[in-house]
């Protein structure tokens, strides 16, 4: 069976091994995507007679308390790559499952979130405001469990990925960890965007 | 990247995260201000613009980065922009 080549060392064209690169343009793609969805959020904002403040009809605190979930989701994320290159595989398993159960958290805060919406019987069809509030957060939060997919598959296999080839599995955890920044990013434009404004 | 470089760079993640926790704090805080519709929309995208740079360029190490990276990102840009400004453009032409 041929081997993917350049999952360790550069590609000679590009400089940076395929996995990079790869996960680059996908996640070019993925601006583009949640760059629609903005665009109309903008579109549907200024075009509308009245708009409410989402701080109004939001819940806050949760948001808050998922953002900084999140965010300390980001540092445990870049902690286990840099446990990998100092060699330290068993603070790479810690930083790396702390992600996954951070990641988590994110989604049963946004669960108890959605409920309460439901509870009192705001549905995406309710009204525009609550259309893109559920589409934006949704598509995020799909992402999000997207994310705790592969990174559990990638915790599953670490052990005997890092015994077969220690370089190829940090270049993994490394893209696994672009993806999952990127996402706490889109968060961090969503928060303000949705919640306070 | 030496052991040493990557010593240094946790001293850089840990102080990144704490800005992003500090900056999200005032996000908040600004947003019980009650500022006028547009001062609160330019603040708010302007503190996330700063929490999404300190994350782009440590977390996502697009402070080095190779060029090939660079260039996709500019183009992704450009398209990016031309995403957000056309339609408003087009829909509200005659309010410019």
């Amino acid at each position: 069976m041929m081997e993917i080549p350049y999952t360790v060392k550069p590609h000679p064209v590009t400089g940076v091994y395929n996995g990079k690169f790869g996960i680059w343009l996908f996640l070019a793609s993925e601006v583009m995507l949640f760059g629609a969805l903005f665009s109309a959020y903008v579109l549907l904002r200024v075009g509308a007679d009245t708009w409410p403040r989402g701080s109004a009809l939001l819940n806050v605190p949760l948001a808050t308390l998922n953002t900084m979930l999140l965010i300390t989701s980001s540092v445990t994320m870049v902690m286990s790559w840099a446990s990998l290159k100092v060699n330290n595989f068993g603070k790479y398993r810690f930083y790396f499952a702390s992600t996954i159960f951070l990641g988590l958290a994110f989604l049963v805060v946004k669960s108890f979130e959605y409920g309460a919406k439901f509870e009192h019987n705001h549905f995406p069809s309710t009204d525009t405001f609550y259309a893109i509030y559920f589409t934006l957060t949704g598509l995020h939060g799909l992402h999000v469990l997207g994310g705790i997919l592969v990174n559990t598959y990638l915790l599953s296999t670490a052990k005997s990925m890092w015994n077969r080839d220690p370089e190829h599995m940090t270049n993994r955890i490394e893209c696994a960890g672009l993806y999952w920044h990127f996402v706490d990013l889109v968060w961090i434009f969503l928060f303000p965007v949705l919640y306070l404004l | 990247m030496t052991q040493d470089e990557i010593k240094k760079h946790v001293r850089i993640y840990i102080a990144v995260f704490a800005a992003l926790a500090a900056l999200t704090v005032v996000t908040v805080a600004i947003s019980y201000l009650h500022l006028p519709l547009p001062y609160a929309i330019a603040v708010a995208l302007l503190v996330a613009t700063i929490k999404g740079s300190l994350v782009a360029s440590y977390f996502m190490h697009l402070i080095s980065e190779r060029a090939v990276i660079y260039g996709v990102l500019a183009f992704t840009l450009i398209f990016f922009a031309a995403l957000l400004f056309i339609p408003m453009y087009t829909t509200f032409e005659g309010s410019f």
